[in-house]
């Protein structure tokens, strides 16, 4: 039967080759028990007859009969064991899944969270893996685990869901579909025990599954998932151009702080933004407060801008000064710049009093929103966490304090001093100025301090009557008052100046830092000058241990790297992923958190260029601030650039090395299709004229014919010879046959091999008596001597003496062939080695150039020197220098 | 040169290499049989019962080394290897298991000549002779007397014995391993000892032992003693 090929199938194929990421699709149910598993089993059975590819990635049956039928007949995949405190766990194998490649993947639990050690803390992320390697998937979900609904599904159902996923994992998912069962049926089946329940949660379960929250849960989950169609359709409508009832290009701001009741902000925020079909960020006003806030606060801001990130928002972090001023001003300048149109902001939880002296946020905002929305968003009940910002504390360190208070009695003191001379009213005024030193110099708190103790302990001492607090003249009263005032304002007035002038001061640090490193990338010179670079400045801004890894065929190469610190093969893995996936991973991250280091993907505009390992700070649970931990981006994006700047530079001197290794390989062909054609011509001429002219030929004359091509076809096996050993040195292929050598020997049987090339030159042969034996290839040292001799004799006159010299020193022997010819240029010496390079002569000495290069090669195969030196009174010296044995 | 019908067998798979030798042996007047693998020279050497064999190491089907092992199983004609610079340690592998000569090609007729002339001479003279005469050398075996230029030199018994064993196989080629084996006795491979003694030697015999005329060296295989 002729098998043809379906177009649909084709075109299919060919989609989902152009696609190559994998498609997503969600079985959506509002609790356990809907029956999400066997309606995922059973889609794949329907696929699977269609011809898809079907495995199983992972399902739990929970042994219920009618799931596990459905397994059957489905190839599933091994799992992973992964031990953990000595308990076995099962988690599926990501690996394998990818490497096995199926058109789709099952994959039970989308909200699952790995084992410890696993290299996502989350099975979705797994998915994603998956996702990216092209391969579909189908999984389930519970609608609790969503992030957004959360709290919403805490508040209804008094259970706090722990595992979660974030929405922009839903909203990837190229379908849902939801998994419905009347509330009344499925009470049905869990009383016929046929939902799992695991035994030990069993009674929290059962009291989970109320008919109140479950139609709560049921109602919540089939409108996630009309909001989805109403996704699909206006995308639809979108790309289809089709004109209809736009949401107007809102944009949402929602303004966070380490408040716990940020978090519902942050998932309000979420939801306000799905119903204006708007985008949205968050952003965190950092003050200078932030530095000396405790860890926990700190790590608190860090979650809650992850749990924007992971509910689809941008999130952001600018700093400002410590006033209320200034962070709504920063907000609202924000809020101009990214055209947000509404901000939300959380109700203070301060009571009304404390407003009244520090301002409250949300009015200031108001106040400067102009045609911006503010949304003001509360909390019908308590916190979860009850808020540890104590209103009194004092910001300033307990000596400033004790200033403020010497300050007081130093006023005291000129006070009596002058008693006499000045009328009361004029110290007021040395008073003020204490205050106003008190401001400038130690802060608020101490100058409201030095304002007050001021006013009684002037009223005390110099106000009549003297050593009470009455004031029996009600001018003072004005005096205390404006003593106070004044001593506020300015304490307020200073406070402020120097808050901006710190938060100035930091960001001139912080431009000076990168412009240091961005200035000392800039000069240097190499790829490793810079990873140096970026090493060195990293570990003195930040404290860390720092490591920069490159790709190197393929595979990361640690470049640079801390003292004292060392990357395992772990280690290495987790680098591996972060290159290979461009994001972030390792230690403080939810990808491999196992890690020690933090991996940070080095990033341009033509790809990751590398990875930096961040490792723990110098003191325990110092964390990086938001802004130091933008600057260290801010250093990586630099670093990222130098090095793509270094490995752009070096492709270019490859290039161009390249087109002069193209030029040398030209000469060189040139040059060894001359020498190879010389002999040939010879031998060639000799027969021809032997065999078309032999009986022109007088007898002199053919011997001189035959003499030639003789003496020419031996020069053209030397050569052979020759370019046969340059290969084999080349190619790294040449085999040492080591024996013990005698000097002695080797000299005659060169000098033999040489023979009649001799010509008329005079060779001297001085080997001192008991010259020891010497470890060698014999057959390749004779090669070396006779290119040696012969390269003497062709650069010597006629009749000159040639010196074979060998002598002996501690832990090597020499051999040197010295000639008396014309030498060669200083500038040539450490030259005449280098293939094909011949001394340019007038009088054109032929040869290819290659003796010289191969001797080097043989002798630096034994772990000998060779070199050229100037002879004293002429002529050149070529010195072999082989180590003895002990 | 009068050898008078003797028969070569050739063994080489280049038909110009065969072709080559034919003429130049043929014009010596030897009688000259070819084959181009080592199978067809084995039947050869069965069928035509050559005098002496030329034969190449780089066989298209067995190797040169296994051919001559074969033939010495039951045949002492002398072989003479021809080879490439590049295949040394076959050469003396072949030489080690009773080769009795080689030469590295390309080579002059000459020298092929001079070759099979030392080769075929031990088969004609396989009695001892107990004076060895050649140009200024005389070795008197029988009195153990070695005279150089007319002037006797006095060697020790390890070098005696190195110029005995290199005298009764005047002309050809000894390598590093059968001279040890025969001086020294089986299982002796001390390079350094044969190096020394040879060194010895020579500075008793030659007159300048920086261009030795008697003791020549072949590199990386052996010794042969020049006649």
């Amino acid at each position: 039967m002729e098998h043809r090929p379906d177009p649909d199938e084709l075109l299919k194929n060919i989609q989902s080759e152009e696609n190559k990421r994998g498609k997503l699709k969600i079985f959506l149910g509002y609790v356990a028990g809907v029956g999400k598993t066997y309606a995922m089993l059973e889609a794949a059975h329907q696929r699977k007859a269609q011809g898809v590819d079907v495995v199983v990635g992972y399902i739990e049956t929970h042994k219920r009969a009618e799931t596990e039928e459905l397994v059957e007949g489905l190839e599933v995949l091994p799992r992973k064991q992964v031990e953990y405190r000595n308990v076995m766990l099962f988690e599926m194998d990501v690996d394998t899944v990818i490497r096995r490649k199926p058109q789709l993947v099952l994959v039970d639990e989308f909200a699952h969270t790995n084992a410890p050690n696993s290299r996502h803390s989350k099975r979705y992320q797994d998915v994603q893996e998956i996702l990216a390697a092209g391969i579909d998937v189908y999984t389930t979900l519970n609608i609790q685990h969503l992030e957004s609904l959360n709290d919403i599904v805490a508040q209804v159902t008094g259970v706090i869901v722990r595992e979660t996923i974030p929405d922009r994992v839903i909203d990837e998912a190229s379908e849902i579909e939801v998994i419905d069962l009347p509330p009344d049926e499925l009470l049905a089946r869990l009383q016929e025990g046929k939902v799992y329940v695991p035994d030990q949660a069993a009674r929290a379960i059962r009291k989970f599954f109320r008919k109140g929250n479950l139609t709560a849960l049921r109602e919540m989950s089939l409108r996630r998932a009309a909001e989805r169609v109403d996704d699909q359709m206006r995308a639809y409508m979108q790309t289809r151009a089709i004109q209809g009832i736009w949401a107007a290009g809102e944009r949402l701001l929602v303004c966070v702080s380490p408040s716990p009741l940020s978090e519902r902000l942050v998932r309000t925020t979420r939801r306000l933004a799905d119903e204006l079909n708007a985008e949205w960020v968050a952003l965190y006003v950092e003050t200078p407060q932030f530095a000396s806030m405790s860890q926990e606060k700190r790590d608190r801001v860090a979650g809650i801008l992850q749990l924007a990130e992971d509910l689809g928002a941008r999130s952001y972090t600018l700093s400002s000064g410590n006033s209320m001023d200034s962070v709504s001003q920063t907000v609202i300048d924000f809020a101009h710049k990214n055209n947000v149109t509404k901000i939300v902001a959380g109700k203070p939880l301060r009571p009304r009093w404390q407003e009244f002296f520090r301002g409250s946020l949300v009015d200031k905002l108001i106040h400067k929103s102009g045609d911006i929305d503010v949304y003001v968003v509360t909390s019908a009940d308590k916190p979860l966490f009850p808020t540890d910002e104590s209103p009194l504390k004092l910001h300033s360190p307990i000596t400033r304090y004790l200033w403020s208070l010497a300050l007081v009695a130093a006023a005291t003191a000129i006070g009596f001093i002058t008693l006499g001379n000045m009328e009361a009213t004029n110290l007021v005024m040395v008073y003020l100025l204490a205050v106003v030193i008190a401001a400038i110099y130690l802060g608020r708190g101490p100058a409201i301090v030095a304002s007050m103790l001021g006013v009684l302990v002037f009223d005390f001492l110099f106000v009549v009557p003297y050593f009470t607090f009455a004031v029996s003249d009600t001018q003072y009263v004005l005096t205390f008052i404006g003593l106070f005032l004044v001593g506020l304002v300015i304490s307020q007035l200073a406070a402020r100046a120097s808050e901006q002038a710190e938060a100035a001061r930091q960001r001139e640090a912080e431009t000076a830092e990168l412009y240091d490193l961005s200035r000392d990338l800039a000069s240097s010179v190499n790829l490793d000058a810079i990873l140096n670079t970026l090493q060195k400045h990293l570990e003195q801004n930040f404290g860390r241990t720092i490591a920069v890894l490159l790709p190197e065929a393929d595979h990361l190469v640690v470049k640079t790297i801390s003292e004292n610190l060392h990357l395992g093969d772990e280690e290495l893995a987790v680098a591996d992923w972060v290159y290979r996936h461009a994001e972030p991973a390792g230690r403080n991250t939810s990808t491999l958190p196992a890690a020690q280091l933090r991996y940070l993907p080095l990033r341009t505009s033509r790809g990751v260029m590398g990875v930096l390992g961040v490792g723990k700070p110098e003191s325990a649970n110092n964390d990086l601030s938001p802004s130091q931990r933008r600057l260290m981006e801010a250093f990586a994006n630099q670093g990222a650039q130098a090095i793509e700047r270094a490995q752009l530079e070096e492709q270019n001197r490859q290039i161009v090395l390249l087109q002069s290794a193209e030029k040398l390989q030209n000469a060189l062909l040139n040059s060894i299709s001359h020498d190879l054609r010389t002999p040939m011509v010879a031998i060639t001429g000799a027969l021809s004229a032997l065999d078309e002219n032999y009986m022109e030929l007088d007898e002199a004359a053919r011997n001189t014919l035959i003499e030639n091509a003789r003496s020419e076809s031996e020069r053209l096996n030397r050569l052979v010879g020759n370019l046969l050993n340059m290969t084999r040195i080349e190619s790294g292929a040449i085999k040492l046959n080591l024996e013990p050598g005698d000097v002695q020997d080797l000299i005659g049987t060169a000098l033999e091999q040489l023979g009649r090339r001799v010509g008329q030159n005079q060779i001297k042969v001085d080997v001192p008596a008991n010259f020891p034996l010497v470890s060698m290839d014999f057959t390749l040292m004779v090669q070396v001597i006779v290119n040696l001799l012969e390269n003497a004799v062709k650069y010597s006159p006629n009749d000159s003496l040639i010196d074979i010299i060998a002598s002996m020193h501690d832990t090597t022997v020499r051999l040197q062939i010295a000639d008396r010819g014309a030498g060669i240029p200083f500038e040539d010496l450490s030259r005449v080695f280098d293939k094909f390079y011949r001394v340019q002569r007038p009088e054109s000495v032929s040869g290819t150039g290659l003796g010289l290069s191969i001797s080097k090669g043989i002798v630096e195969a034994h772990g000998g020197q060779i070199r050229a030196l100037n002879r004293a009174g002429g002529g050149t010296i070529l010195e072999v220098e082989l180590p003895l044995d002990k | 040169m009068t050898a008078t019908n003797q028969r070569v067998l050739v063994v080489d798979d280049e038909a110009p290499i065969r072709r080559y030798l034919r003429a130049a042996l043929g014009a010596q007047g030897f009688t000259v049989y070819e084959s181009a693998s080592g199978e067809e020279a084995l039947q050869a050497v069965l069928s035509h019962r050559p005098d002496i064999i030329i034969l190449d190491l780089g066989l298209p089907d067995i190797d040169g080394i296994e051919v001559t092992r074969r033939l010495r199983e039951w045949s002492q004609t002398p072989i003479i290897i021809l080879s490439v610079r590049e295949a040394e340690q076959d050469k003396i592998a072949a030489l080690d298991v009773g080769a009795d000569d080689y030469l590295t090609k390309p080579f002059g007729t000459g020298e092929l000549l001079a070759r099979m002339r030392v080769a075929l001479r031990k088969q004609v003279s396989a009695a001892n002779e107990p004076v060895f005469q050649s140009s200024g050398l005389t070795v008197d075996f029988s009195r153990r007397l070695v005279i150089v230029n007319e002037r006797e030199i006095q060697l020790t018994p390890t070098e005696y014995d190195l110029l005995k064993v290199l005298v009764t196989h005047a002309g050809k080629v000894i390598t590093h391993h059968q001279l040890l084996r025969q001086v020294w006795g089986e299982g002796y491979n001390d390079m350094h000892i044969l190096r020394v003694n040879i060194s010895n030697l020579r500075g008793k015999l030659e007159p300048d032992p920086s261009r030795p005329t008697y003791i020549h060296t072949e590199p990386g295989v052996g010794y042969r003693l020049k006649v």
